[in-house]
């Protein structure tokens, strides 16, 4: 349980570090200390799967994008653009509705028999494979559908105009 | 946990970790061998027999060359990038099963450092884990060659780790798990090797990983014809030798993991047959796999002193326009093949 | 525009083939080119080891030689200095005192006797010019050193040493 406590901790650093710091490259790999803390979480909680793909998509893959685009736009803290009162506003509001929505979450979370004290395997590869090819098959194939959307769309998006004669 | 299993898996750790710190330094005087026999000329022999000792010479000449960190550059991040490349390239290797267990007295000794349930997948983390070294060192040095390597690197790797995972998929629903020690268990023998069943994945798999220890001929975050010298145009002494020591190690581990995945790993002909004491038979069976990551270790350098490097369209259009679908296909055959053998046989 | 000489060939590029754009056949293909490499004898001579025989008519560094008595020949005539394309040589004549008759065969001897190294270029015509044979390019290769004043090959590098035949069989 201290591990628990010792690794939370980071993740909050590491998470408001990834706010605070100028830097967008600084930023960015805060970030992905963060998603590495997450990964302890998950490997803490015996969901290695979880924690593998994490690992793999989160850190190997989408902050490597990520990191990509920063090193090319070269941002620096001077040539960081001014936010207008609009925007600004805007983040709080969004923000607090984001805050909202996690303390209605954790209102609702069932805390006395946490899921995985009944059944410590849950997290492995077989059992999350049973349950989402059984029991969440239409969410499952609807979200790969979603992600196929979208990329066809970047696809055009992406694909240069033919040019008009 | 109690302390003989501890002290157990430290002399195993320790083992594997000089195992790939050797392997690596002789593997650096192997390629210039080879890249001389191949150009029909001796590669270096003066220091030792067979220039046995030039990989310690060389060490030895980068632990004392002086460390240069640019002006512009940003200092931290400059020292962490090789840090990462070479932490990341020594830990993949802790879920390789090197052999079948070793009796010794009333002691069972695995020799595999971590049976991890998704031990596959683990691989692919720290591979993908890789290419930040490469990133974060290419981004500090300041410099353009630098930043073009590093960003080539990243384009690399994110497009062939897909081709290389799908390749994965199809071997996996073969084989029905993720654990490498179970991968390797089933193929025990000769007939019962991976590479029977998946061909076209071993070769999609094999390219996809020349392309992530960006050897030749996808080397472009290094390609000394364009830029320099890639990511570590900036990089002198020891911090180099880390970035070349690291390409050695990853090239070694993915061997050993190709050997492992689609060779049978530890397994060889006849080793049933022999009526030999497991001992005996797991001793053989090191030596086997070594015998293997050394044949694809030399093929990888035979790869490099015969191709030329490919154009950075090429190498996109490669990987995302051929071995993608080539690899997606294979995952459709390789189902209706196992579909049609649970139903007809 | 016109070609001038209409030797012009305008390149035809084909589409590749399908076993040209599977690749595969060709890396094959230069993979076993580089394996018979691989096996090949090498050329390579290891040098300070093995030697690779001299010309019988190699040029190397300058020797100044002595007759059957042990005498130097050379009689500082100058006729190799005159002969030298290059400049490279230059001396000094001294005439030879009756205590010095076991040292220099000709009564006018050479006292300084200097080749810059740096500007010979090993044709031979000062050998050829000599007319007491006093001079052969028949040394070794010219070593390589640090400063321009060490090319300058004094009295004490060219001149043959002694040969006795009393110390050879001792």
């Amino acid at each position: 349980m201290s591990l628990f406590y010792v690794v939370a901790l980071l993740s909050t650093f590491f998470a408001l570090m990834t706010i605070f710091t100028k830097n967008p490259v600084h930023s960015v790999l805060y970030l992905v200390i963060t998603f590495f803390t997450f990964t302890v979480h998950y490997i803490l909680l015996n969901a290695q799967f979880l924690a593998v793909v994490n690992f793999i998509v989160y850190m190997g893959a989408i902050m490597v994008l990520f990191l990509f685009v920063l090193m090319l736009l070269n941002m620096n803290e001077d040539v960081e653009p001014m936010k207008s009162t609009l925007v600004k506003v805007m983040a709080v509001i969004a923000g607090c509705c984001l805050f909202v929505t996690v303390c209605g979450a954790l209102h609702l979370f069932d805390t006395q028999t946490p899921l995985i004290e009944k059944d410590p395997s849950i997290g492995l590869v077989k059992n999350l494979g049973q349950v989402l090819f059984k029991e969440f098959l239409l969410p499952f194939e609807l979200s790969s559908l979603l992600l196929l959307t979208a990329m066809v769309g970047a696809v055009l998006l992406a694909k240069k105009e033919p040019k008009r004669i | 946990m109690e302390l003989s299993f501890v002290i157990e898996k430290f002399i195993l750790v320790t083992i594997v970790f000089i195992v790939s710190l050797v392997v690596a330094m002789y593997s650096t005087l192997a390629e210039r061998k080879i890249a001389g026999f191949m150009q029909d000329r001796y590669g270096p022999d003066r220091a030792g027999i067979f220039g046995l000792l030039q990989p310690l010479c060389d060490g030895g000449k980068f632990f004392f060359k002086e460390e240069i960190i640019p002006s512009g550059a940003h200092k931290t991040l400059f020292i962490i990038g090789p840090t990462i490349a070479i932490i990341t390239a020594c830990i993949s290797s802790a879920v390789i099963p090197w052999g079948q267990e070793l009796t010794i007295g009333e002691r069972v000794i695995s020799l595999q450092v971590a049976d991890v349930n998704v031990g596959i997948l683990y691989m692919f983390g720290v591979i993908a884990l890789g290419v930040y070294g490469i990133m974060l060192g290419g981004w500090a040095s300041n410099n353009k060659f630098s930043l073009m390597g590093a960003i080539r690197a990243a384009s690399q790797s994110i497009s062939y780790e897909i081709a290389m995972g799908l390749s994965i998929i199809a071997l996996l629903m073969v084989t029905q798990s993720l654990s490498l020690k179970d991968i390797v268990a089933q193929q025990s023998g000769f007939v019962n090797w991976n590479i029977w069943v998946q061909p076209l994945g071993f070769i999609i798999f094999i390219v996809c990983a020349f392309a992530e220890c960006n050897r030749v001929p996808f080397d472009l975050p290094e390609c000394e014809t364009e830029l320099v010298g890639g990511y570590h145009t900036e990089y002198s002494s020891m911090k180099l030798g880390l970035y070349m020591f690291s390409e050695y190690i990853n090239m070694f581990v993915s061997s050993a993991l190709m050997a492992s995945l689609y060779f049978g790993g530890y397994n060889f002909p006849f080793m049933n047959d022999l009526g030999l004491s497991p001992n005996w038979i797991t001793i053989l069976g090191v030596l086997a796999f070594f015998l293997k990551i050394f044949a694809f270790i030399f093929f990888f350098m035979w790869i490099r002193w015969t191709l030329p490097r490919f154009r950075y369209d090429q190498l996109m259009k490669l990987g995302w326009k051929m071995l993608i679908p080539l690899a997606i296909a294979n995952i459709v055959l390789t189902g209706v093949i196992t579909v049609l053998k649970d139903l007809y046989f | 525009m016109q070609s001038l000489t209409n030797r012009k060939k305008v390149l035809e590029q084909k589409p590749m083939t399908l076993m040209e754009r599977i690749y595969f056949p060709a890396i094959i293909k230069g993979l076993t080119i580089t394996l018979r490499h691989f096996f090949k004898k090498i050329p390579t001579i290891k040098y300070p080891e093995q030697i690779r025989p001299y010309s019988k008519n190699f040029r190397g560094q300058h020797s100044l030689k002595r007759d059957e008595e042990g005498r130097e020949r050379c009689t500082a005539c100058g006729l190799c200095a005159l002969s030298c394309p290059a400049e490279a040589i230059t001396m000094t004549a001294a005439e030879r005192s009756p205590a010095e008759k076991d040292l220099y065969r000709e009564e006018k001897y050479a006292a300084v006797y200097e080749i810059n190294m740096l500007r010979c270029i090993f044709c031979g015509l000062c050998e050829e010019a000599c007319p007491k044979e006093a001079i052969y390019l028949d040394g070794p290769h010219v070593t390589a050193d640090y400063l321009r004043k060490d090319f300058i090959y004094g009295k004490d590098k060219l001149v043959e040493p002694k040969f006795d035949i009393r110390n050879l069989n001792a």
